[in-house]
């Protein structure tokens, strides 16, 4: 009892006395004070067609750079540039035959696309596209709603929108489809994970889970720098997340031939194809707010005219700018790497990232308390900066144990190279295992020398014998294998 | 009755009605789904009630891992689609269901109706933000919170040793 009380008593005098250092709270600094319901109604068609837009248009884009990237030219047939080529295949998936298997579970086969598709438009709610605008005479932040748990909402409909591919891996009563959705599960739990543990960096660095907060608490630095690592491991989560290649292991159409839309048709099947892409712009808006300082302009622009092209509707600008650097990442990915195998996959999840975010995080945590003044306010001063004894501590601390972790690391893997190192014997009789197998480079074949030449009967014998040997045992070989 | 007070009781509604259906449904699978309505719409219930931080934790937590979970184990083992009826229970056992959940019921709402009846709470201007909520976790509650999650490490180990257990019998029987 009075343990507990003490710890409360410790609880609420700890933000009390660096109230001065840390921001101040966690409440959002966008104002919806002066925002009717039919502004936030205009906002929020304007966002859908933001979105829409930005989706037909990235669809020509990728097929176009990856054209391009595979030398050819990619569709270039429908109005200039091929641009029109989206829509035309929009048009046709709306006029083909809608299919539903005999076996599928009709309600959740039909539910199944309209979560995907809908639940990825929803976590843009929160995403500021930029700053404060008049729109017929209301001052209003160019952002639909801001919560003080904003980033929560986006990690929950991202969460809420997997159940669009398991339903529709499950519902569709086939095996492919089955094995899809098994897939994507647990790529999802998985990697949301990793996902949430990499936010929380920014979350310490901000104080706040605010989105228009955190974009206000990058204007003089951006979170890529201090958070580099959480950057890192994020947008690896997110290809993973989006189902993108290389982690598109949910659709795997070599292995599954589609996964878990293998029998979707027609509009349906646009509906995942809608929600994938809108899904990519999300999980880019959500890295541009958290570490790109959001629709805040680059610092050298920043600077032009005393912050004129930093804010009101030229914020739209920047983030769309920014946003598209991610979709060009997503393509160029695609272009250059293959599907990564799926243990492959799981086990650089959950053995490598979600360990190596939580070691990140608590070194995050110890950091800002340092920066924070939790750990002594001694200072000094170098080359005329003053720096925090702490803080210089700690970091060095940090780097100390990054270092020694990465040498260690090194040197295993090293010996596990030097152990795995196969030196294969500089002879090699090709039907040694009784089938013909190829020389590994550097090897030297061993004639059959007994059989073509005819050297006597001492020399055939042992060829023969072994190869009846390898004949008999073989079975043996196998139990032992299976 | 103001417009939040309409939206609690359909929002409710729905939790407790999807919960019924969660456990009178005859699919398996179906039974899950309904699992996930009536927890996806109980962190509405907190939304109505100005508590944000716990209605996406909810979300979070029982929606986004839970129930993703519980799908995982139907797809890995059986998930057929239509009814299966050697999942039914005997008719006893539904009425001692009956009998315990409705007894269940009546004892919170004995125990808490009379306690919180009286407690007025302004929802338009909350008192409890993320800041109270962690306070309340990380300091006044925080043995019973790590005592918690000490109980849940230990029931990670107790399933992975049960898994090894098995595999182990398996392997002398072989």
């Amino acid at each position: 009892m009075s343990l507990s009380t003490a710890a409360y008593d410790i609880a609420l005098s700890l933000p009390a006395g660096v109230t001065g250092l840390a921001p101040a709270n966690d409440n959002p600094v966008a104002d919806f004070s002066d925002t009717p319901w039919w502004v936030a109604l205009i906002k929020a068609v304007g966002v859908f067609v933001y979105l829409l837009l930005s989706t037909l248009l990235v669809i020509w884009f990728e097929r176009r750079v990856i054209g391009r990237m595979q030398q050819r030219p990619g569709p270039n047939r429908n109005g200039p540039f091929g641009l029109l080529q989206t829509l035309a295949d929009g048009m046709k998936s709306m006029l083909k035959e809608d299919i539903t298997p005999a076996n599928a579970d009709r309600i959740v086969y039909t539910t199944a696309p309209l979560i995907a598709a809908t639940m990825a438009f929803v976590s843009f709610a929160i995403i500021p596209l930029g700053g404060t605008v008049s729109i017929f005479g209301h001052e209003t932040p160019l952002q639909i709603t801001d919560v003080p748990v904003a980033v929560l909402l986006v990690l929950a409909v991202a969460s809420v929108g997997v159940y669009g591919i398991v339903l529709a891996g499950w519902s569709s009563g086939s095996t492919y489809p089955l094995l899809g959705g098994l897939r994507s599960t647990a790529q999802v739990i998985s990697y949301e994970i990793a996902m949430g543990l990499s936010l929380v960096a920014i979350f310490l660095y901000s104080g706040s889970m605010s989105t228009s907060q955190i974009v206000a608490a990058q204007s003089s630095l951006w979170y890529i720098l201090p958070a580099f690592f959480s950057f890192a491991v994020y947008v690896i989560t997110m290809v993973g997340e989006t189902n993108r290649l290389p982690f598109d292991l949910a659709e795997g159409e070599g292995e599954l031939t589609g996964g878990f839309h293998t029998e979707y048709s027609a509009m349906r099947f646009a509906m995942f194809y809608l929600g994938e892409y809108v899904n990519m712009f999300t999980v880019s808006a959500l890295a541009t707010t958290m570490f790109l300082g959001g629709w805040q302009a680059p610092p050298f622009i920043a600077a032009i005219g005393d912050g004129a092209l930093n804010g009101g509707w030229w914020g739209l600008l920047w983030f769309t700018i920014k946003l598209w650097m991610f979709m060009f990442f997503f393509v160029w990915l695609r272009g250059s790497l293959p599907r990564v195998r799926y243990d492959q996959f799981m086990r650089f999840g959950w053995r490598f990232l979600i360990p190596i975010t939580l070691a990140w995080v608590v070194a995050v945590a110890f950091i800002r308390g340092a920066q924070l003044g939790f750990l002594g306010q001694g200072t000094f001063t170098i080359g005329g900066r003053e720096l925090s004894v702490a803080t210089v501590v700690i970091v060095s601390i940090v780097a100390v144990i990054a270092l020694a972790a990465a040498w260690i690391w090194d040197d295993k893997r090293a010996e596990r190279e030097a152990a795995a190192e196969f030196n294969p014997p500089e002879e090699i009789d090709p039907f040694e295992g009784g089938f013909p197998v190829p020389p590994l480079p550097g090897q030297r074949l061993r004639e059959p020398s007994g059989l073509a030449v005819g050297s006597g009967a001492a020399s055939r014998e042992p060829v023969t014998s072994s190869v009846t040997s390898t004949l008999t045992s073989s079975p043996v070989k196998e139990e032992t294998h299976g | 009755m103001t417009t939040r007070d309409l939206v609690f009781v359909v929002v409710g509604t729905i939790t407790a009605v999807s919960a019924l259906l969660a456990v009178t449904t005859r699919h398996v699978v179906h039974a899950a789904l309904w699992l996930l309505v009536s927890l996806g719409s109980l962190a509405g219930c907190y939304l109505v009630l100005g508590q944000e931080l716990v209605g996406l934790v909810q979300l979070l937590v029982y929606v986004g891992a839970i129930v993703v979970l519980v799908l995982f184990a139907l797809m890995l083992t059986r998930a057929p689609i239509g009814p299966q009826s050697e999942i039914s229970t005997p008719a006893w056992q539904r009425a001692l269901a009956v009998v315990l959940g409705g007894a269940t019921s009546a004892l919170l709402a004995a125990l808490l109706l009379p306690l919180l009846a009286s407690a007025q709470v302004d929802l338009d201007r909350p008192e409890t933000g993320t800041t109270q909520i962690a306070q309340a976790v990380f300091g006044t509650w925080v043995w019973p919170f790590e005592l918690l999650s000490v109980l849940l490490l230990v029931a990670l180990i107790g399933a992975f040793a049960v898994s090894r257990l098995v595999l182990h019998r398996e392997g002398e029987a072989a």
